[in-house]
């Protein structure tokens, strides 16, 4: 992971719709290669276009909205990235631009994925995910990770703090590779591992 | 002092290390992968330069996009273009010397039915693939999650896991369950009362005298549903019928460590004082058959209940339906049994026992899909594929074939079908395609009254017609 983050402002593009799964965020048929490359116009195909497979702008999808287009914030409901664990849905999301996801919860293996790509996924409550929502009409979003709040240019003197782990924290600050880190910890996976042989040998004749 | 719950076992003895603020660094004793999300994570990680550390403990699969068209080749993909994925993960899983289970494979087949028919997946061990519906495995007494491809990278890579420890939940399902009513519908109700997030990403242990009389196969169909709960994932404790599922498999121990292995995993159970995070107790005897009517596997409702007043008008306009309606007797367009929910063999003869005999109506697409050769074979030595193909079924080569839309054939827009699979999100099937999630006996009886129905009301639904 090479991207690092600390406090980002954009604009926010609101879609609250709860249990929005990750075949909506990019559907099956846009997947055409075996590569984390050139989904971004697979993002949300089916709402985005006014047919299947097609590249016809449906303008009333709130991305291709003029003052959306260029939105660096999602604003969702609950269990956003519900569905299959296809990362290519985070893939997508992070060609189009989005930075932050902000909703009222996600899907497991979706925020999970979230986090190895450096996109920042915040949980809010559902008065602050409308409150935002809101909000983002009328003037970009300020996501401050180092502060753990949010706020919006067009609400005066208001932030929402949020909660996230210090591990997350630091590995979307610092960028961190969790391959890397993980391989500091040979010496005891290789442990585990001999005694495990003799513990458990079945697992280790196939 | 306090006892330790299964998860807790599992969990406990695969910790290698402290990965810092909450997270456990976990081995992994087994990795799958399929073409769809396999061939990347293998690919970026050559890319890396990195090499696979355990290759003889990582099997690809090839089940998503395969044709699943009589004959097929094997090359063969169901969407367009989808070769690729087909070779590309064929050619990284020799160069990597990983067992590749390929499309020509006599054990090829969904790798969550093929992993636990041929003893990749066992009890005890700890499993990820990149794929949500791994869950399905704890259905062994094993700790097994889905996760992304940057995660199965990092397994392959290093042969271990960063993860948090889930919270844990008890879900205890006592009393018999009515003639005709599966493990399908048992999930599928579940899901309903406590809703599409009710799991709370916790890890799951079913329990109860029903969990109990379950056979290994229902219990694979239980668990595949937890992440349709939100959960982390489902366990059920390893019994008698786990041990004689899993024995003399092709992967599972040999001869002289099967003792071993057995009473070690007889021992994987919750400590009687074990304690949850979260209890929900499930009177089983109180559950009809199932179907969803809208686009989460939350909505929905006995067969013969109407839609509730409390429905969301985005899922009924997706669905063609109005509030109050009855679902049964809706007419229908397609029918689907196979998957990694449904495609077992105990699946294909529920089925078959309401298809014997029978014509599927006219109008009415119907599919079947063995989730394995090694199903698709039991089956035919049993003659299934004779009732299947007579009652006017197609009868296809095992994948996962019309659980999802690839590109490629499918149902017309706003058909409605019933299907045997696990998720009837927009699209899921095909542009504008209507799921209807069932059992797949509701499918069988649906596909021959041309319209949702019951197997019990099937005889006065015919009348009716
Ligand atoms: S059968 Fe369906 S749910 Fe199961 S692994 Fe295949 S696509 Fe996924």
């Amino acid at each position: 992971m090479k991207k690092t983050f600390s406090r980002h402002s954009g604009v926010a593009a609101p879609l609250l719709i709860d249990n929005i799964d990750t075949d909506q965020i990019i559907p099956s048929r846009e997947m055409k290669t075996v590569s984390k490359e050139g989904l971004g116009e697979g993002l949300f195909a089916g709402w985005r276009y006014t047919e299947v497979g097609g590249r016809e702008p449906n303008q009333e999808f709130v991305l291709n909205q003029n003052s959306k287009i260029d939105s660096t914030i999602l604003i969702a409901g609950s269990n956003f990235g519900c569905g299959s664990s296809r990362e290519h849905a985070v893939w997508a999301l992070s060609e189009y631009g989005i930075r932050v996801i902000l909703a009222v919860s996600f899907g497991e293996i979706f925020h999970a994925n979230c986090l190895r790509n450096g996109i920042l996924a915040v949980s809010l409550s559902q008065d602050n995910i409308d409150a935002l929502a809101n909000a983002s009409n009328e003037g970009e979003i300020t996501v401050d990770l180092v502060e753990q709040t949010v706020s919006a240019a067009s609400i005066k003197d208001w932030k929402c703090d949020f909660e996230i782990g210090a591990y997350p924290k630091k590995m979307l600050m610092e960028g961190l590779c969790p391959i890397e880190m993980t391989l500091t910890n040979e010496k005891a996976i290789d442990a585990f591992l001999q005694v495990d042989k003799e513990t458990r040998p079945w697992v280790y004749t196939v | 002092m306090q006892g330790k719950t299964l998860l807790d076992k599992l969990w406990d003895y695969h910790r290698v290390a402290d990965a810092g603020d909450g997270y456990d660094l976990l081995a992994i004793d087994r990795l799958l992968l399929h073409e769809r999300t396999g061939g990347v994570a293998l690919k970026s990680l050559a890319e890396r330069g990195l090499p696979v550390k355990a290759p003889d403990r990582v099997f690809a699969l090839m089940d998503h996009i395969v044709s699943f068209r009589e004959g097929r080749g094997r090359d063969e993909a169901r969407s367009p273009g989808g070769e690729v994925f087909i070779t590309q993960t064929r050619e990284m899983a020799q160069k990597e010397q990983i067992h590749l289970i390929d499309t020509d494979s006599p054990m090829q087949g969904i790798v969550h039915v093929v992993a636990p028919e041929k003893g990749i997946a066992l009890p005890g061990l700890s499993m990820v693939c990149p794929d949500s519906h791994t869950c399905s495995l704890g259905a062994l007494g094993a700790l097994a999650w889905g996760v992304g491809s940057s995660e199965a990278e990092h397994v392959m890579a290093t042969g271990a896991i960063r993860v948090k420890k889930p919270d844990q939940m008890q879900i205890v399902v006592n009393g018999e369950l009515q003639h005709g009513v599966s493990a399908k519908d048992l999930a599928l109700h579940l899901i309903a009362k406590h809703g599409a997030s009710g799991g709370k990403r916790c890890a799951i242990e079913f329990s109860g005298t029903t969990i109990d009389a379950l056979s290994v196969e229902e219990r694979l169909t239980l668990c595949n549903l937890a992440v349709e709960f939100a959960a982390f994932t489902a366990i059920i404790a390893p019994d008698k019928k786990t041990l004689d599922f899993v024995r003399d498999s092709e992967f599972g121990p040999q001869k002289n460590n099967i003792e071993k292995a057995e009473s070690m995993w007889l021992s994987l159970c919750s400590d009687d004082h074990a304690q949850f995070d979260e209890i929900i107790e499930i009177d089983a005897s109180q559950i009809k058959p199932q179907i969803s009517w809208g686009t989460s596997p939350e909505e929905t409702i006995g067969v013969d209940d109407v839609i509730p007043d409390t429905a969301s008008l985005k899922s009924l306009t997706y669905m063609g339906l109005q509030v109050g309606e009855k679902i049964q007797g809706k007419n229908i367009g397609g029918a689907f049994i196979g998957s990694c929910t449904n495609g077992r063999l105990s699946d294909l003869i529920s089925a078959s026992e309401i298809l014997r005999g029978q014509k599927v109506a006219a109008g009415v697409k119907a599919v079947c899909v063995p989730g394995s050769k090694t199903v698709k074979h039991e089956a035919e030595k049993l003659g299934l594929d004779q009732i299947f193909k007579q009652a006017g079924f197609e009868w296809g080569e095992p994948g996962c074939a019309m659980c999802f839309y690839a590109g490629g054939e499918t149902f017309p827009p706003e058909a409605r079908v019933v299907s045997s699979t696990n998720r009837n999100f927009e699209g899921r099937q095909g542009p504008g395609v209507r799921t209807h999630l069932a059992a797949p006996s509701v499918v069988a009886a649906s596909a021959i009254a041309g319209a949702i129905c019951s197997p019990s009301e099937l005889k006065n639904f015919k009348c009716e017609q």
